[in-house]
């Protein structure tokens, strides 16, 4: 059996801890820049505010029903979510952490009652970090994501602790369930299972594996056979991400390859600082960039090109140095990027790697990436960075950001009076 | 992701041919050991001691008077919000839109927090009132 345990409301429910009158109140958190809706509580979600919603359109929607705003503060949700999954981690000996306010545990050869080991979890979580979780506990992960869906929607019949373990119960589930809300189906699968008069997950499950296969490819028929309750999608490991992506939209469309060069710069440091995190070296970069595609008149072009390394590293200068390689083969003039990114993929582990004869990473660049990381570790921010990576980071739009209040001891919780 | 967009693959360098493999030995230092090396581990750590629940304790730092008795301004709390509440403990209190500390005492079957500053009123916990007992202090720690 898998348990997916999913927090609820996240970054709202973080910001209510550390200000319990918000308790009951709508919220929203805006995201880098303050520019857009990226989670709501769900009094901001009756509300009608719709996730992604632009901040400076919706200015008078929030005043008028008292919407307390907050920007982005993720150094505080990074640590309540590490808290959060570390608490969970008790509970299983294999965990997958799947966002950073979800994961799954394996709860093979555990035998207890499910849903009291559900409601433990809860119990557990609630008390010791103050936030909400929904706990969905089925024999695949594909069920477990729709176990959790049930409890989420039914707190008060489930108690937020929902197991699927007969097949009444999942048959049950599975017609209560619409085809684009099956975990993993995007808005193209779903669009393509209505036209064929598929709308409950249900349906979907009966389709020919043939048809699955033809129009959703094995990523498809996988998760049919998982909703089917045989389990067909993994646990990962979860000490080290097998691939790393920095994607963004940015805050407006790029119209110069300085520009789109800078960006794809930043990420792809930033990527290079996580994979020397967890010790890997990487041996190929996808790069790639989307046009903005509610702009209809403007040329459309949504490149990617995938770069072969000739030696793994982690150093973010000669990580750099290939994606922009890689980004001069796939920029066009005259057309604007609105999104862009890079992802690190194909690892080794930087201890167990063997060098090549002939093309090596530069040695002299481990001591390095130890020092910038170091430097920048130690002043907490990016003191230290490449000279086209732009100093955005200093420049963002943060009005209505909280204290951090579990990491910087100079904003921790104030008591008095 | 990357199948919905116009994907274009080029592979830039690839040289398979040249892969020559030999053991990786490792950083090699040199030098006589230290004979403290088998005693590293005995250590005096501060977050062992005080911390025993990391996942539920947070810290706090007190301002204001009503508590006088057992705080300064400035003092350092460490506060674990998984402990259940018990008589004669030092809470973390959400009151009326403010965190407070406040001692809890049972009498009469009634629950009270009290401040240590007796000019400060004894608040009696009723749910009407909204009172949230947030955390328990553990510690506290002082500059001098």
């Amino acid at each position: 059996m898998y348990a997916l345990i999913d927090c609820n409301n996240f970054y709202a429910s973080c910001e209510r801890i550390f200000n319990p009158s918000l308790n009951g109140k709508p919220i929203v958190v805006l995201s880098n820049n303050d520019g857009c809706v990226i989670a709501r509580s769900n009094e901001a979600k009756s509300l009608g505010i719709p996730m992604g919603a632009p901040a400076f359109e919706y200015e008078s929607v929030f005043r008028r029903n008292n919407v307390k705003v907050f920007s982005a503060n993720f150094p505080l949700y990074g640590d309540m979510s590490h808290r959060v999954m570390s608490l969970l981690s008790n509970f299983s000996p294999q965990q997958e952490i799947y966002s950073i306010d979800e994961c799954f545990l394996n709860l093979e050869g555990i035998n207890v009652d499910l849903q009291q080991y559900g409601l433990q979890m809860k119990s557990r979580v609630e008390k010791g970090t103050g936030i909400p979780i929904s706990i969905g506990i089925a024999p695949t992960k594909a069920l477990s994501k729709l176990a959790n869906r049930i409890a989420k929607k039914f707190p008060i019949e489930t108690g937020g602790s929902y197991v699927i373990d007969t097949d009444e119960k999942r048959i049950k589930a599975l017609k209560w369930l619409k085809v684009e809300d099956i975990w993993g189906v995007g808005r193209r699968n779903a669009k393509k299972l209505y036209a064929i008069g598929a709308n409950k997950a249900i349906d979907f499950v009966q389709l020919p594996e043939s048809w699955v296969l033809k129009n959703m490819t094995i990523v498809g028929l996988n998760l049919q056979k998982d909703l089917k309750g045989i389990p067909t999608i993994e646990m990962l490991p979860v000490e080290k991400k097998k691939s790393i992506a920095t994607t963004r939209t940015f805050e407006t469309d790029l119209r110069t390859f300085d520009e789109v060069r800078e960006r794809i710069t930043t990420f792809t440091a930033m990527g290079a600082e996580k994979l020397r995190e967890q010790r890997s070296l990487c041996k190929r970069i996808v790069v790639f960039l989307e046009t903005n595609r509610f702009k209809e008149h403007e040329t459309q072009y949504y490149p990617s090109i995938l770069i072969k390394l000739p030696f793994p590293t982690n150093s973010s200068l000669e990580l750099v140095k290939f994606a922009n390689m890689g980004l001069k083969q796939i920029y066009k003039n005259n057309v604007y990027f609105k999104r862009g990114g890079i992802m690190l993929t194909d690892f080794v582990d930087a201890n167990e790697f063997q060098p090549s004869l002939f093309f090596n990473s530069d040695p002299r660049h481990k001591k390095l990436m130890k020092t910038i990381d170091g430097l920048n570790q130690k002043y907490n921010k990016d003191v230290v960075r490449l000279a086209t990576q732009d100093t955005r980071k200093h420049k963002m739009r943060q009005e209505h950001l909280s204290k951090h209040f579990t990491t910087d001891i100079n904003e921790i919780l104030t008591v008095g009076k | 992701m990357q199948k919905e967009l116009n994907a274009q693959k080029i592979g830039l360098i690839h040289p398979e041919s040249s892969e020559q493999k030999y053991p990786y030995i490792g950083d090699i230092q040199a030098g006589f050991p230290s004979p403290a090396e088998d005693f590293f581990h005995d250590y005096i750590s501060l977050d062992e001691l005080l911390i025993d629940q990391k996942e539920s304790t947070f810290f706090a730092r007190v301002t204001g008077s009503s508590m006088s008795n057992d705080f300064n301004d400035g003092d350092l709390l460490i506060i674990d919000k998984s402990l259940e509440w018990e008589e004669n403990k030092i809470a973390l209190c959400f009151i009326n839109g403010e965190f407070t500390l406040k001692r809890i005492k049972v009498k009469d079957g009634k629950c009270f927090l009290v401040p240590s500053n007796q000019d400060f009123p004894l608040i009696e916990v009723n749910y009407e009132q909204g009172v949230t007992i947030w955390g328990i202090v553990k510690y506290s720690i002082r500059k001098h």
